[in-house]
């Protein structure tokens, strides 16, 4: 794209003979942004060199902005990253955790209008990219909350039939590689990470690539979060290439898988059972993901715990 | 240390604080057990225990031919001798079955309130409870292990399990409430041969509660107890269909999994043939649980009461002749507290007595089948071939029957095929450690996450150690206890989903 226009950031009207030449400089050129995914804290692009292009309707030329296309590699350096990330992420403690979710939301308030642009800029009416952005940062705010609150819920105490006292708690399964949904791009890959990463556990995640991009936007917000870097790594690519990679690496717990085509779908299960991998998918509408009481049940974060059992017996 | 204090062990070696050792004596002449210590044969009388001289297939509330027409015999691996003949269901038979499932679901099962769903099984649980001794005399006859066991252990839990979930049916709205809970349609079950009647029990009780109706596939060593559990329900009059069972092996128990109309599929037994599960199952919308295999570190830190450490030891790795998927196969002592441990603990596995399952007194019962013993031989081979130290109790053995006496390995490191392969015999692997970073880095070396036992009188490191294990089952100064209220299953390759307790319902429910 290196003769893209910048037509939008045009300033004065062109002299004539100027516009004889059919050269219009700009009375001050843009600044574009090289699009980087987030990977352990750090914007990378991808190891392979490869791009891929993405539309930019708000610029009047036609103009295509750049997003990195991952390859295999980038896969397998995020779960290296994202493995490391996994015991400090897990071994805060669930106030902390929650309190960091807190703050991400609080960072994306302050974004707001960038993210609402990026959805515009992916194809979303002005309206409904704010109305996706206000219910993406309610759906922080609300795991947030469950940050410390979904143990007591799942864990019990078990009244066994001897002097043991005997109880079961959800632990975090490791690292979980998600493919967001095509649409809601930033409310489905928010509401499917969030509890994923709320139970501990941290993510890869498969940005929509119907809208790569505001991932990417959203993956700057992040990185200006608390969240410790590692906890959620965004890629941009093809699903249909990352995921078999995803869904046979050893260091890989769990997949949760969104819209993926049945027969993708069903080559990632196959591939899972090397290490035996929990493997969820889902297939809801885009409107079910604005449907708060639903996407934020605990039964979301359910899905990715491991319940441990301990006894200990008791007497003196 | 004196030959009193040896034999007499704690029983209940877990609870009570280690009374601190009394100053012992150095170790020297070695203990003499042998001779001095035989015991009166007890046998438990089994005159009364009538095993049908042929098994037909429970389809449907009726005993059914196989289609095939075959058999096969299910041997007693203590005398090798055949006790009866029992069919071999193929792909026919477990689409009748599940056919009966599908109609008794829909026509009896889903239509009960769930008070009347869990009164028949509080009917099972009982009649369970009255026949429980001819039970256990089947099922020690048939697998091999202990009557001790069979009779204190397996039955009571079978019993308890079916009680415990018959309470649950008609309080399913109050387990995930706000969530709706629904039952999932037809369980296709696959057990193993390790605890027959108690992985029945494990299997059938929270899929019937939750108001589902199963078909369930025995190991083909050990169907008896699954098709004298048959004749119970038959006598409790559980609506023909709600159960069905279908005896085989390999071949059926893959035909069952893949039986399109089937919409839950639960399995206990290997890694192996779980990821096969897992693999056949890719793709379509059946739920799973696998309970796999396991190779369990049970971690002794030098501050833990000894005597009991290796009562839980012990227990760990030989009950039931270590075929238990939650087995302490991979000892991990401190450094500080392995000679004074090893000691006892060779000291203890000498007492254990091996032999006739039926009698009273035996510790460690046979090997369930030949293939089984000759796995264990590979393994316990391949040990002594990579340099590991064995030393196995020198008792004598039957002359018919499969055994292997009880053994341990020193001189083990984390790369030996016995520390990182599930035995499923009664055989140790022994390592050391120096902290307790070290000692949980070692525990988590494996690719299973069943279970793990800790031992220490430090109350904060039983806790900080429970935490860091990858397992599901963590016994801390204790070992292989099991309740119906306890839910249990593995993390990583030791499969998925919990049995037991509220969490043991998931599985058999379609919760919002």
């Amino acid at each position: 794209m290196a003769r893209a226009k910048d037509k939008e950031t045009a300033g004065a009207p062109a002299r004539a003979d100027e516009r004889e030449n059919g050269f219009v400089p700009p009375a001050r050129l843009s600044v574009r942004k090289a699009y980087k995914m987030l990977v352990g804290g750090q914007f990378i692009r991808s190891e392979s060199g490869r791009y891929m292009q993405v539309a930019d309707p708000m610029s009047l030329g036609g103009t295509k902005e750049n997003v990195p296309w991952a390859s295999r590699k980038d896969v397998r350096d995020a779960v290296v990253v994202a493995r490391g990330a996994w015991d400090g992420w897990a071994g805060r403690t669930a106030y902390n955790r929650g309190q960091i979710l807190y703050r991400l939301a609080e960072m994306l308030e302050a974004r707001q209008g960038e993210l609402a642009r990026a959805l515009e800029r992916g194809g979303l009416e002005a309206s409904r990219a704010a109305a996706e952005t206000a219910a993406a940062i309610d759906r922080v705010v609300s795991y947030a909350g469950w940050a410390d609150k979904y143990q007591s819920l799942f864990s019990s105490l078990n009244p066994v039939a001897g002097p043991h006292f005997n109880f079961t708690v959800p632990e975090s399964m490791g690292v979980v590689g998600v493919v967001a949904p095509a649409r809601p791009a930033l409310l489905g890959l928010l509401g499917a990470v969030l509890p994923i990463i709320t139970a501990g556990n941290t993510v890869i995640v498969l940005a929509s690539e119907a809208d790569p991009r505001t991932a990417l936007v959203l993956g700057e917000a992040l990185a200006t979060s608390d969240l410790p870097g590692g906890v959620i790594n965004v890629l941009t690519g093809r699903a249909a290439e990352l995921l078999p990679h995803l869904a046979k690496h050893m260091e890989v717990a769990a997949l949760d898988l969104h819209e993926v085509a049945p027969e993708l779908a069903r080559k990632a299960e196959e591939a899972a059972i090397g290490n035996v991998k929990r493997v969820r998918t889902r297939s809801i509408d885009e409107a079910a993901w604005f449907d708060a009481d639903s996407a934020t049940s605990p039964r979301w974060i359910e899905r990715f715990v491991e319940m441990k059992t301990i006894w200990h017996p008791s007497g003196v | 240390m004196t030959a009193k204090e040896t034999i007499a062990p704690a029983t209940n070696g877990e609870t009570h604080a280690a009374p601190s050792s009394p100053a012992r004596p150095a170790h020297g002449a070695a203990l003499e057990f042998g001779k001095a210590w035989t015991y009166a044969p007890a046998p438990e009388a089994a005159d009364h225990v009538r095993i049908d001289p042929r098994y037909e297939l429970f389809i449907g509330g009726k005993w059914v031919a196989p289609s095939s027409g075959k058999y096969f015999d299910t041997v007693s691996p203590s005398t090798e001798q055949k006790l009866a003949e029992v069919a071999e269901g193929n792909e026919r038979d477990v689409d009748l079955a599940v056919k009966a499932a599908r109609v008794a679901y829909e026509k009896y099962w889903s239509k009960l309130s769930g008070i009347e769903r869990g009164k028949y099984i509080y009917r099972i649980a009982r009649v369970i409870q009255e026949k429980a001794r001819e039970l256990a005399i089947v099922e020690t006859m048939d697998g091999g292990k202990p009557i001790k066991e069979s009779r204190d252990v397996d039955l009571p839990l079978v019993a308890a399990h079916f009680f415990y979930y018959a309470g649950w049916a008609d309080k399913l709205a109050y387990a995930f409430p706000g969530r709706s809970p629904r039952p999932l349609g037809v369980a296709g079950q696959v057990i193993p041969w390790n605890f027959p009647l108690l992985m029945a029990a494990w299997k059938l009780a929270p899929a019937l509660a939750a108001g589902n109706t199963c078909v369930l596939k025995p190991a083909e060593t050990t169907p008896l107890t699954a098709l004298l559990l048959a004749k119970i329900l038959e006598e409790c009059d559980l609506p023909p269909g709600v159960v069905n069972i279908v005896t085989g092996a390999g071949a059926t128990g893959a035909a069952l999994v893949a039986h399109p109309d089937v919409d839950k599929v639960a399995f206990t037994g290997s890694t192996d043939v779980g990821k096969r599960i897992q693999k056949a199952l890719s793709g379509t919308k059946k739920k799973l649980t696998l309970e796999l295999g396991g190779k369990a570190a049970n971690i002794v830190f030098a501050d833990a009461p000894l005597d009991q450490a290796v009562e839980g030891i012990i227990s760990g790795i030989f009950f039931n002749q270590g075929h238990v998927c939650c087995a302490g196969s991979r000892l991990l002592v401190e450094e500080g507290a392995f000679e004074p441990l090893l000691r006892r603990l060779r000291d203890r596995m000498q007492t254990l007595r091996v032999g006739d399952p039926l009698d009273k007194n035996t510790d460690v019962g046979a090997i369930n089948s030949k293939m089984q013993l000759d796995k264990i031989r590979e393994l316990v081979d391949a040990g002594e071939r990579e340099g590991a130290t064995r030393f196995s109790t020198p008792c004598e053995l039957p002359a018919r029957g499969y055994w292997f006496a009880p053994t341990l390995f020193t001189g083990v490191s984390q790369s030996h095929r016995i520390a990182r392969e599930e035995i499923f015999g009664p055989v140790l692997a022994v390592m050391t450690f120096r902290t307790p970073d070290e000692a949980v880095e070692k525990a988590n070396n494996t690719m299973y996450g069943l279970s793990a036992g800790v031992w220490t009188d430090k109350g904060s490191k039983s806790f900080w150690v429970s935490q860091k294990l990858r397992a599901g089952v963590v016994w801390a100064n204790t070992y292989n206890k099991f309740d119906p209220s306890s839910p249990f299953g593995g993390y990583k390759e030791s499969g998925f989903g919990r049995e037991g307790g509220r969490q043991g319902l998931l599985p058999y429910l379609e919760v919002d």
